[in-house]
């Protein structure tokens, strides 16, 4: 019972990475029936921001060494520059294409930021002290918990409370969900497109940023593809909550997170290593069973 | 006899420029780009095989780089040094174990492996449409390089497949991109190419009339696979050593990039996409390595070539959606109209622009 409870808080810790993730991938599919999968890679320039560009094996902390605070507004700020650069360099121009093809232009977005991490950076991956004091273990009864894996989920909880706020009580997020429900009705309405778009460009770019900061102070390592795995399975959980709708990017990132625990823990040790091979095969299963998910959004009903 | 000329003058025309491409560094004794030039004739094979599917049913695929995977494991398994197989790859059947076959039977196993996945897979989900259907391909995609790089007793895992004949070279390779664009040409011509191509154009129309779009798009995957997996063959055979990794995101966008560069509404497209990435990502290769200007030497950073690829993919897309050969074929001789591949620049710019009734 004591190992299934700790498999649960672990569960609940990745899930809360998983979630906050396809939010961000969520958010702007809503909008813009973009599935960004370079959203990955905004969370490994949070992570290289920290350090001072060079190709030393261990990594030297530049703004990684300010206090938390300024960390968080430096990293945020960077991040969300850099995701609206993303829109406004390559997006933008791409408004009126074919879902299928701005997945090909985010490919690309990726591609060139992967490389650009590469050249300045370089290939090797790089150990860094990040706020390593956050790994300390607590002791709840018989359960020993890592100290960040309670901030993960105190995080997660906060940053969805606030963006739950933000679309249903501010003008700006309620002009963002009638965007989501029928882009060019609300255009028609007087909602700005571009602002809209920005703006949730913006709040991904935040959402990235909070990921990156609390992965690397987890994991400890940088790599130029570190972001690519984590938009993998935030693009699962996204499929599998049901695209366009953000409760199901949560709940999706959430079970993900609880699926891939569980295997871990559970599954026979020869089946273990397959376990990335049975969360997309569920993708697919839940593509043909379920396309519109487990919480499914009205807006993406295809229609004739 | 003039129709037929003009009918059938395409993939004639682009087997003869890879053709002379290949005789000039044979004569030349270009042996420097050789690994270039093959490298560059499979992936004219294996853009090919992409295209058959996506430019003539629309759909985008993102996991036809995992029947190369497949392709190129057959092959590897067929023709690796059975001493090899007995030690490392304890999984396989014994007659693969002890054996060493010739390089057409590989080729076979190349072919037919990935076509018969591609036919239990497509069958399963082909019948989604639009983004769904480029999800599940990506999903696909991830399985079989998750499956590849943890079934240690018959891939050897993360290590490398060693020990497998090279009988590949210019000759070979551009034999093999040859047929591929015999094949795919030939699709395009059939009525089965061409009932495609309507499900393509108007998804409800086609239907109405009697295609059954659904075994026209699994057709078309199933030689799609084929080719690729061709192609996945001739490079395990070209470089005699597999990592599962090769076969992943990075080619697949690559090859994606390929098709879209030179344009996925036509078949010269998929060729001219695949010459035109190799030459531009060469040059900025050889500009990693440093040219002198005047006295002092000129250097690009290192990943100016990947970096070039990104950039050059995100330009075309944003500049010229229908790529460089805008959805026309390469022609010489004017046919009569109804004889050509009707509306190839239409057919590129819808599966590039905005589809608002797909997604309402």
């Amino acid at each position: 019972m004591i190992g299934f409870l700790q498999h649960l808080i672990d569960a609940l810790a990745l899930g809360s990475i998983y979630a906050l993730t396809a939010l961000g991938i969520g958010l702007l599919f809503g909008i813009l029936r973009l599935i960004n999968f370079a959203h990955g890679d905004l969370i490994t320039v949070g992570a290289y921001a920290l350090i001072v560009p060079a190709a030393d094996v261990t990594a030297r902390l530049m703004i990684g060494s300010w206090t938390p605070a300024a960390v968080v507004v430096a990293i945020s700020m960077i991040v969300v520059v850099a995701a609206l650069l993303t829109d406004a360099a390559v997006f933008r121009p791409l408004r009126t294409a074919s879902p299928p093809t701005l997945m090909i232009a985010s490919f690309a977005v990726s591609y060139i930021i992967q490389n650009g991490i590469l050249m300045f950076y370089g290939a090797r991956p790089k150990a860094v002290d990040f706020w390593s004091g956050a790994n300390v273990q607590i002791t709840i009864g018989a359960l020993r918990v890592p100290l960040l894996q309670l901030i993960t989920l105190a995080v997660t909880l906060v940053l969805m409370a606030a963006l739950t706020v933000f679309l249903r009580r501010t003008p700006q997020g309620v002009q963002m969900r009638a965007a989501a429900e029928d882009f060019r009705m609300a255009q028609y309405l007087g909602v700005r497109g571009n602002v809209v778009i920005g703006l949730a460009f913006a709040i991904s770019g935040v959402l990235a940023a909070a990921v990156s900061m609390l992965y690397i102070t987890q994991s400890g390592s940088l790599t130029f593809q570190m972001g690519v795995p984590l938009a993998l399975f935030a693009f699962v959980a996204v499929v599998i909550g049901g695209m366009g709708s953000l409760a199901g990017a949560v709940a999706g990132g959430f079970l993900l997170g609880f699926i891939v625990t569980m295997l871990q823990a559970y599954l026979p040790p020869d089946l273990r290593a397959f376990r990335d091979a049975f969360a997309f095969a569920f993708v697919i299963l839940v593509l043909l069973v379920r396309p519109s998910g487990l919480l499914p959004s009205r807006t993406t009903v295809e229609r004739v | 006899m003039h129709v037929f000329v003009a009918r059938h003058q395409t993939p004639v025309l682009l087997i003869v420029l890879l053709g002379a491409a290949v005789a000039i560094s044979e004569v030349g004794g270009l042996d420097a780009l050789q690994v270039t030039l093959v490298e560059m004739l499979i992936r004219v094979l294996v853009v090919v095989g992409l295209y058959v599917f996506i430019g003539n049913s629309g759909v985008i695929s993102f996991g036809q780089v995992g029947f190369m995977c497949i392709g190129a494991y057959a092959a590897g398994w067929a023709t690796a040094e059975p001493s090899f197989k007995q030690v490392m790859l304890q999984g396989l059947p014994e007659l693969l174990q002890e054996n060493q076959f010739s390089f057409p039977l590989a080729m076979a196993g190349a072919i037919l492996l990935p076509a018969i996945v591609a036919l239990l897979f497509g069958f399963a989900i082909l019948r989604l449409n639009g983004i769904a259907a480029s999800i599940a391909t990506f999903a696909f995609l991830i399985i079989v390089n998750s499956i590849y790089s943890n079934w240690d007793s018959v891939t050897a895992g993360v290590s490398s497949l060693i020990g497998i004949p090279t009988p590949v070279g210019p000759w070979v390779a551009l034999a093999f991109a040859a047929g591929g664009i015999l094949v795919a040409h030939l699709f395009q011509m059939s009525r089965y190419g061409l009932l495609l191509r309507a499900t393509r154009e108007d998804g409800v129309a086609a239907k109405a009339s009697g295609v059954h779009s659904v075994r026209m798009r699994l057709l078309a995957f199933v030689l799609s696979a084929a080719l690729v997996g061709a192609g996945g063959g001739l490079y395990a055979q070209f470089l005699g050593i597999l990592t599962v990794d090769t076969f992943y995101l990075s080619l697949s966008f690559i090859t994606i990039a390929m098709l879209v560069v030179g344009g996925m509404g036509s078949l010269t497209g998929a060729v001219a996409g695949v010459i035109a990435v190799t030459v531009i990502v060469q040059l900025l290769r050889f500009g990693e390595r440093g040219f002198p200007v005047g006295s002092a030497l000129f250097k690009l950073p290192v990943g100016s070539g990947e970096l070039g690829l990104g950039l050059l993919l995100a330009l075309i897309l944003i500049f010229r959606p229908n790529g460089l050969s805008g959805g026309k074929e390469l022609a010489l001789i004017r046919g009569p109209r109804e004889m050509m591949p009707e509306g190839g620049a239409v057919a590129g710019a819808r599966a590039l622009q905005d589809d608002s009734n797909a997604v309402a």
